[in-house]
């Protein structure tokens, strides 16, 4: 490698010359047996070494998923508080605070089938047999719209799957691109004026004995600040008059369905936004109309269109939500089931009167 | 008068107290010299009676008028405390050995209790006899003591943006150093033999711990055999649980998540593994939103530890310490340059020992307190010429997003009661 590398290697051979020397080897330990370094040699390498046979669906991943890793990540893999977004985020690498997921992010898939097999479930960890391990990591790419809802990963066609930023890495340049960070340093006058920019204190998110302050910054799994921005004037008051006659039935299934939306939305008295705004009210209102909370642009120019949240546009988007509102930022992969949209829909009629 | 840190409420409560009283902090030692000390002419009950006897603490702690030496947690930095870091109380630290007890954690499933009888070393890959120890084995092997700082490579990580945690603890105190007794990982690959390797200029060991997280790096093989050890003591007694008892990795220089801990397993292979922490974790996105990989090495750096946020200046104008560590992954510190007028001008600070490398270096800076504001800052240099950077530097090069290996020049702005916040200048 370089010099300065050279330089280190040369400084820790003298550091550690005080090592006896020795050529011969000590006859210490013994050796592994074959089936003790198959249990614990799993790890899996980007050209597929380590990879054993089996596969699984999207399909069976969603199931999956949504039984062992959706508490934490969501049951759409948005990531559920602090923990892992493990979707989303395409786009925004070169932006401020960018959404680092498996499909934005990680170059390898095996990376992925690596640490989910290894390292998960949190407080389960190596539970899972190959099968189930293929399924969720073809989940997790459907849920990053890197592959279709029939999808089947395999061994065999492991390779194929092209991941986004594979090309987004460069090997540590610093020598090079810093050079400039060697040399004589300055020693007086080295700047006219000296000015606050910036004070921890008026920040203030340093902890102290009554406890952490509340704030939502973390290095993977950064919030903005909910900056206050103009949001569009609700196009429509909601119908008052003529309130139907609620279905009971339908909506206690709906009760059930909204299980999927619930590490999203809130509904209820003490209900709040989270991330993604309150339910409350939301039938037959108008798109966008939840008080602080940042909608997408999608939702913006919808809003000033003057849509409502009807019976046509909630089975819309509930049904294909990417596909009807591009741009979303629900990830939320759609209700396949109309009497699941039907149920839901009831649901959310009952929690809006 | 004692004053314990806790928090900056209490720090507030006195700061106010002593402005009640006296004005100013510096009021607090103008008081002094009125009238006889009664701590000297009267008779204290520690000079008359007994104190405890010898086995009243058979493995001791520090005494109960330091108990705000500890570790600390930033909450709102992870999702759950089992899957998180924090952070050694530097503020009141001196001399570079981080004491065990205060150094540092970092978990990604939680401090494991693994007895000695029940760990195992393996040895696979692409070596002649894949080979398993166990801890007795280790102990039988021709051992090295050395000492190194551990820096987790997001020391310093949430400052990127601007200045935002108020206290040295908090903005650089993922770093531990300790003394390690143990076995080079030399001795230990080629006790299972590196023929099989063939060339090792292009082969990795890939190591692993052995607790849930299962946290496994690639290491070129060339690091592996120049300094890298197998420790199995710090600072002369058992590695704490939460450092990895009974065996860690210990890889000088480099950044502190390839120090894995518990490790169960050393692979030698002909390519990098590119786990979760060597491709989605510990890798850097500039500006473009490309992302630097393999970024092991920590670069040069250095901190003034007191006067800091939390370890205001309480006595006044006149004699003044001004102390600090540095440390460089590239070898040992040469030289610590201190500005009290936030860069403007600089003087060469007193290293306490020369420079080891890859090891925490202290400084001092024995000056005269004018009782006028300070910007201090502190500025390291390394036995390679580097000059460790300003963040204006830095971010020129890799913009605000890289999260990891910020080692910018950090202000603490002392006004004229004694206080210190963390600031960003220009």
């Amino acid at each position: 490698m370089s010099k300065y590398r050279n330089l280190i290697i040369g400084t820790a051979m003298t550091a550690i010359s005080a090592a006896p020397a020795f050529a011969e080897r000590f006859g210490l330990g013994r050796a592994a047996l074959p089936e003790e370094v198959a249990a614990w040699n799993v790890d899996v390498s980007p050209d597929g070494t380590g990879l054993p046979e089996g596969s699984g669906s999207v399909e069976d991943g969603e199931m999956l998923f949504s039984e062992s890793c959706a508490v934490c990540h969501g049951e759409f893999a948005e990531g559920v508080d602090n923990w892992p977004k493990l979707a989303g985020g395409q786009g925004t690498l070169d932006r401020k605070d960018p959404l680092k997921t498996v499909g934005s992010y990680w170059p390898y898939l095996s990376t992925a089938w690596d640490y989910v097999h290894r390292s998960m479930p949190f407080g389960n960890a190596q539970s899972l047999s190959a099968d189930e391990t293929y399924a969720i990591v073809a989940y997790i790419l459907y849920s990053n719209d890197l592959v279709d809802d029939d999808f089947v990963l395999s061994k065999e066609n492991f390779l194929e799957v092209e991941m986004p930023n594979a090309d987004g890495f460069i090997i540590d340049d610093r020598e090079e691109a810093e050079k400039s960070f060697w040399g004589e340093p300055c020693m007086t006058d080295c700047k006219s004026e000296v000015k606050i920019t910036m004070r921890a204190a008026v920040l203030d998110v340093t902890p102290d004995e009554e406890g952490a302050e509340e704030a939502s910054m973390d290095e993977g799994t950064t919030e903005t600040p909910a900056a206050e921005e103009a949001k569009a004037e609700p196009a429509a008051a909601p119908a008052e008059e003529a309130v139907a006659a609620l279905d009971a039935d339908l909506v206690a299934t709906g009760e059930k369905v909204f299980k999927k939306c619930k590490a999203c939305h809130q509904v209820g008295d003490g209900a709040k936004n989270k991330t993604g705004p309150i339910l409350n009210g939301i039938y037959n209102s108008a798109v966008a109309s939840v008080d602080g909370f940042k909608y997408s642009k999608t939702f913006k120019s919808m809003a000033e269109e003057g849509m409502v949240w009807d019976d046509a546009n909630l089975a819309g988007f509930l049904a294909k939500p990417r596909k009807f509102a591009k741009g979303t930022k629900m990830s939320f992969a759609g209700l396949k089931k109309d009497k699941d949209i039907a149920a839901i829909t009831e649901y959310l009629k009952s929690v809006s009167q | 008068m004692t004053v314990s840190f806790k928090g900056k409420s209490s720090r507030r409560a006195f700061l106010k107290g002593t402005l009640a009283a006296g004005g100013t902090l510096a009021g607090a030692t103008l008081a002094k010299a009125e009238g006889a000390d009664p701590l000297i002419t009267e008779k204290q009950p520690w000079a008359q009676g007994l104190g405890d006897g010898v086995d009243a603490t058979p493995y001791g702690l520090p005494i109960k008028y330091e108990d705000d030496v500890i570790r600390r947690n930033v909450e709102w930095l992870t999702a759950d405390t089992i899957s998180s870091i924090n952070f050694s109380p530097i503020h009141a630290l001196d001399g570079t050995i981080t004491p065990q007890g205060c150094a540092f954690e970092r978990h990604h499933s939680g401090a494991i209790e693994l007895k000695k009888e029940d760990y195992r070393l393996m040895i696979n890959g692409l070596v002649d006899q894949p080979l398993v120890f166990t801890y007795e084995d280790l102990e039988r092997f021709p051992r090295v003591n050395h000492t190194f700082f551990l820096e987790c490579a997001a020391n310093t990580g949430m400052e990127w943006a601007g200045a935002q945690l108020n206290g040295a603890q908090f903005t650089h105190g993922m770093i531990h150093n300790m003394e390690y007794t143990g076995v080079t990982l030399r001795t230990l690959l080629e006790e299972a033999g590196l023929d099989a390797a063939g060339d090792l200029k292009d082969k990795w060991v890939y190591v692993e711990g052995a607790d849930a997280s299962s946290n496994g790096r690639s290491i070129p093989m060339d690091k592996a055999l120049d300094d890298c050890m197998i420790a199995f003591k710090a600072n002369g007694e058992a590695l704490r649980m939460e450092h990895g008892y009974p065996v860690r990795l210990v890889v000088p220089g480099w950044e502190g998540n390839m120090w894995v801990k518990w490790i169960r397993r050393i692979e030698v292979t002909d390519q990098a593994v590119q786990s979760r922490e060597e491709t989605s974790k510990y890798t850097d996105t500039l500006e473009n939103g490309t992302s630097r990989k393999w970024t092991w090495v920590m670069d040069a750096k250095s901190v003034v530890t007191s006067p800091s946020p939390q370890a205001p200046i309480k006595h006044g104008k006149g004699p003044l310490v001004i102390t600090g560590l540095a440390w460089s992954g590239r070898g040992a510190i040469t030289r610590v340059d201190v500005s009290k007028d936030g860069g403007k001008t600089w003087e060469t600070a007193r290293l306490a020992n020369p420079g080891q490398p890859m090891a925490l270096t202290r400084f001092y800076l024995d000056t005269t307190w004018d009782g006028e504001e300070m910007f201090l800052q502190s500025r390291a240099m390394d036995e390679t010429g580097y000059v460790q950077p300003t963040k204006t530097q830095l971010r020129e090069v890799r913009g605000e997003n890289s999260v990891y290996h910020n080692n910018c020049i950090q202000t603490w702005w002392v006004n004229a009661n004694g206080e210190a916040e963390n600031v960003e200048v220009s």
